[in-house]
């Protein structure tokens, strides 16, 4: 069994409307030095048994059918052991 | 002319486009609920704006999976008209029927007004009824209407002429102004802006009439010569 956390961003090179808004937001704050803003998305699971061999093949692929979309997002993602009492 | 309206649980236009067919066009018209699997009694399928499951994830993204998806998808591959509106669009993205993905508008903001649409291509089952280059008024109704797609995608969407309508003033940041693309067949269109509540001067303009209009002629035409 694992815990999987994936990170979604949009790819580089998208322009992303809800970083740049953030970015102004702290701009109104005075903090100036704030580049490159980018909103994603963060999403744990547990990981009983794969369907396939290999836990990495399964969360790929679920990452790259739901996940994310692959026309404008990327995905990273980790894996931890979880040990039951 | 037999038409499906599929309801996804949070659309909220199926209404809409079920007046515009039934009332307006005067064709009949049932919904078709998005557990179901058949698809097989009808001529053509219209996906209705709204919120499928609360725009979770990503727009269209969970309806995408719905169990009606994979007769949409060979409703489309058998050459049948389908339509994707707003969230439909989102939905026909998400299913891989047409190029691209959708990001939120530019200003972040919902935006809900009468647009101008420039009528790019007007050799396609869904536009034969307007004139090329013709400027018609539709509402648009959108939080996420801003289409994506790489170079190479923009480059075919072109060569193919399958960007069917622009914007004639860009409201959310859309690449190339595009407002509606088809696939390369030509039979699948998705269009952010709402020809269903465009469909008598009541409301404001006709203008998206004559997109259902099309639809009807070119399936009468066909069915014509192969009769």
């Amino acid at each position: 069994m694992v815990k999987v956390k994936v990170y979604v961003t949009l790819k580089e090179g998208v322009l992303d409307p809800q970083g740049k808004a953030i970015e102004q937001a702290l701009s109104t704050m005075n903090i100036d030095n704030v580049n490159d803003m980018h909103v994603g998305k963060y999403m744990e699971f547990i990981l009983e048994e794969s369907a396939t061999e290999n836990d990495n093949e399964q969360i790929e692929m679920m990452c790259e059918q739901l996940l994310s979309n692959p026309v404008i997002e990327d995905y990273r993602y980790e894996t931890e052991e979880v040990v039951t009492a | 002319m037999r038409f499906a309206v599929i309801v996804f649980p949070g659309s909220n236009c199926d209404t809409d486009l079920f007046h515009a067919i039934r009332d307006e066009l005067g064709e009949q018209v049932d919904y078709v609920d998005h557990t179901e699997t058949n698809l097989a009694h009808y001529d053509a399928v219209l996906l209705p704006g709204g919120f499928s499951y609360g725009d979770y994830l990503r727009s269209g993204a969970i309806a995408s999976f719905s169990n009606i998806m994979p007769a949409v998808k060979g409703f489309a591959d058998s050459g049948k008209p389908v339509l994707g509106i707003c969230n439909g669009f989102q939905v026909l993205l998400e299913a891989g029927l047409l190029p691209g993905a959708m990001k939120r508008n530019e200003e972040l903001k919902f935006i809900c007004r009468p647009v101008e649409l420039i009528v790019e291509n007007n050799q396609t089952i869904f536009t034969s009824e307007y004139q090329l280059k013709e400027a018609i008024q539709v509402p648009v109704a959108h939080a996420e209407g801003n289409y994506e797609c790489n170079e190479a995608t923009l480059e075919s969407l072109q060569v193919n002429n399958q960007i069917v309508f622009k914007y004639k003033q860009n409201p959310n940041g859309s690449t190339a102004d595009i407002a509606g693309i088809t696939n390369e067949k030509g039979n699948v269109l998705g269009m952010m802006p709402h020809p269903e509540r465009a469909v008598d001067q009541l409301l404001g303009s006709a203008d998206g009439l004559r997109l259902f209009q099309s639809i009807l002629k070119n399936w009468r035409e066909q069915n014509a010569i192969t009769s």
